[in-house]
């Protein structure tokens, strides 16, 4: 299919306030869909009445709690339901830093894992452990050095004021790389009885051992940073321009995207140390997002939030229930992710970034 | 607008100078063009009067807000017309802020202006060389900045679309006072519209005046080192000079 014809689709989807106002309800029914398919399958299936009947209770409509069994209770609103808010947030955390980033760079083929803040934010979470340093440094460690990668990144991919496209993704190689080794000579350092295993499940990503506190970790660091990067998505419109065309409209380019850079890479680092490594996610979701309603930033991040929700919400939903044991989610988020990135990138290879 | 008084240019660690010694006025409601051969520094000083860089020696005077026009896009983003021309509002909306209807309602009155209203949910991809050029017109008219910097408005345009953009910025200065500054390689472009101009030689050789006094058949053969001679058309209602570079005598002419 002709990608300008599918851009102007989805812009047409996304035309007037009435039509976006269609496509946002679209996203927001999806993602109570996927919420609640991910709520009743599993080793032990919610019927759907009681699952509405749970869901009721927490709206204050009908019996919730009392009119169901024990069990299904306990299932769905203990165990399920903080797993799927959180998949539900680090999805629409990641996606929304993704979207930001290829806004910033300018560049549709990064990511939060391409650029180094993963990878980065893994050495830090990775360090806290092996220290035995608790929650809190395993977030601020893995908020301090996924800064410090993006912060390496661009200044070696910076070139007379630009980041070439080659220049950011050989960067970005570096500097995982780098921390990528780092992460291993800890795993050598580690105990392999007690702090080895530990660092080992928790780079692969996992919603496992969800509970209200991850929500709420995750959930504090959307608020304070995600709505500041939903604020300036117009500002990410400009930055997009490249900088001279920026600075000559009259926006100081410098210190908007590093506030962006610094929300983005506090995102990403509190979904890293909530969930893992999942990568792929930041990346391919703002592409389905762009298709449906166009490149402008103002629509493309919320619709990226939303769809990144769903998106992780199903592939979660997929890791626990395909096999026995749960695949670890990094590794399906990588298998699905990377040959869609595959097709997208021979598709934009031919027809320019459109879609 | 503008005054420029002993201004000059170099790359720090550098020691030649891009451009050194250059005083000159702009006024308001003028039509000012830069002429120079290329390599001479024309986009640099561009620059320095759009503020993107600060110039090395002198006083530069220039006015708050700027509607810049670069020779193209450079965004990998398909954006629609609209949105492009939206974002001339970023000093107006600010880093956190959103377009309001008040935004959307200057940005389709520039569209409207520049009679390009149908392009308004067009990509700018699809759009041709010329479209695009009107584009950030708009763009830079939506701004309401008091003055437009362009970078070589009909560099890749074909006559019938450097035609229009040269009309359409004439208007613009004749009717809203719109101060213009461009940058050209077509002498005949700025004889059309400009009231002034700049000849950037060498360093530190210029000329700057009004347009007939600058433009001359001796400043124009000095400057690009090869004679030219001066074309007169008479239209009825009024009369156009054409300058014309001799081109037999190219390869062995000497300033």
């Amino acid at each position: 299919m002709d990608s300008t014809v599918q851009a102007e689709n989805g812009r047409a989807l996304g035309g007037t306030d009435l039509q976006g106002v269609g496509v946002t309800t679209g996203l927001v029914l999806l993602l109570l869909a996927a919420a609640g398919v991910a709520l009743s399958v599993g080793r032990y299936p919610v019927g759907f009445w009681d699952l509405l009947t749970i869901a009721g209770g927490w709206v204050g409509i009908g019996p919730g709690r009392a009119g169901v069994g024990e069990t299904d209770w306990r299932v769905v609103e203990l165990v399920r339901a903080p797993r799927v808010l959180v998949a539900a947030l680090c999805g629409a955390g990641l996606a929304l830093a993704g979207a930001t980033l290829q806004g910033i760079f300018r560049n549709p083929l990064v990511g939060p894992q391409m650029i180094g803040v993963s990878s980065g934010a893994a050495f830090g979470g990775a360090l806290a452990i092996l220290l035995v340093l608790g929650a809190a440094a395993l977030i601020g460690l893995a908020f301090v050095f996924g800064l410090l990668a993006v912060m390496i990144v661009y200044l070696v991919s910076r070139q007379d004021g630009r980041s070439p496209i080659l220049m950011l993704v050989l960067a970005g190689v570096v500097v995982s790389a780098l921390f990528g080794a780092l992460v291993s000579l800890l795993t050598y350092l580690a105990d392999p009885n007690d702090t080895l295993p530990a660092i080992v499940f928790w780079l692969m990503g996992s919603f496992a051992v969800a509970n209200f506190t991850k929500v709420a970790i995750v959930a504090g660091a959307l608020v304070l940073f995600g709505l500041p990067l939903l604020m300036m998505r117009f500002g990410i419109n400009l930055l997009s321009l490249g900088d001279e065309e920026a600075e000559a409209l009259g926006v100081p380019v410098e210190r908007t995207r590093w506030i962006a850079l610094i929300c983005v890479t506090a995102i990403t680092a509190s979904t890293v140390a909530i969930a893992g490594i999942v990568g792929w996610v930041g990346l391919v979701v703002p592409h389905l997002a762009r298709m449906i309603v166009g490149p402008d930033h103002r629509r493309l991040l919320p619709a990226s939030a939303l769809l990144g929700a769903s998106y992780m919400i199903a592939v979660d939903t997929v890791a626990r229930t395909l096999t026995p044991a749960e695949i670890p989610l990094g590794v399906l988020t990588a298998i699905i992710g990377a040959p869609i990135f595959g097709i997208l990138l021979r598709r934009t290879q031919r027809k320019g970034w459109e879609a | 607008m503008i005054a420029a008084r002993d201004i000059g240019f170099r790359y720090p660690r550098n020691d030649a100078w891009v451009f050194q010694g250059l005083s000159f006025e702009i006024e308001a409601g003028q039509i000012f063009g830069i002429l120079g051969p290329n390599g001479r520094g024309k986009t640099t000083l561009l620059k320095c009067l759009v503020g993107l860089i600060k110039t090395s020696t002198g006083t530069l005077h220039l006015p708050d807000a700027i509607g810049y026009v670069p020779q193209g896009f450079s965004t990998p983003f398909a954006y629609t017309a609209m949105d492009i021309v939206l974002m001339g509002r970023a000093r107006q909306i600010g880093t956190f802020g959103s377009p309001r209807a008040h935004d959307r309602a200057i940005a389709a009155a520039a569209l409207a202006d520049l009679g390009i209203e149908r392009f308004a949910n067009r990509l700018v991809t699809s759009l041709s060389g010329g479209e695009r050029q009107m584009v950030l017109i708009a763009r830079a008219l939506a701004s309401e900045a008091p003055i437009m910097i362009l970078d070589e408005p009909t560099a890749a345009l074909d006559f019938r679309n450097q035609s229009i953009v040269l009309h359409v910025l004439h208007r613009l200065s004749r009717e809203r006072g719109l101060t213009i500054v461009m940058t050209t390689h077509h002498p005949q472009h700025a004889l059309e519209i400009a009231d002034a101009a700049l000849l950037l030689q060498d360093g530190d050789r210029h000329a700057v005046g009004p347009i007939a006094q600058t433009l001359t058949e001796g400043h124009l053969s000095d400057l690009y080192g090869l004679p030219v001679r001066a074309a007169e058309f008479d239209h009825g209602d009024r009369r156009s000079t054409a300058m014309i570079p001799v081109l037999h005598s190219a390869r062995q002419a000497a300033p």
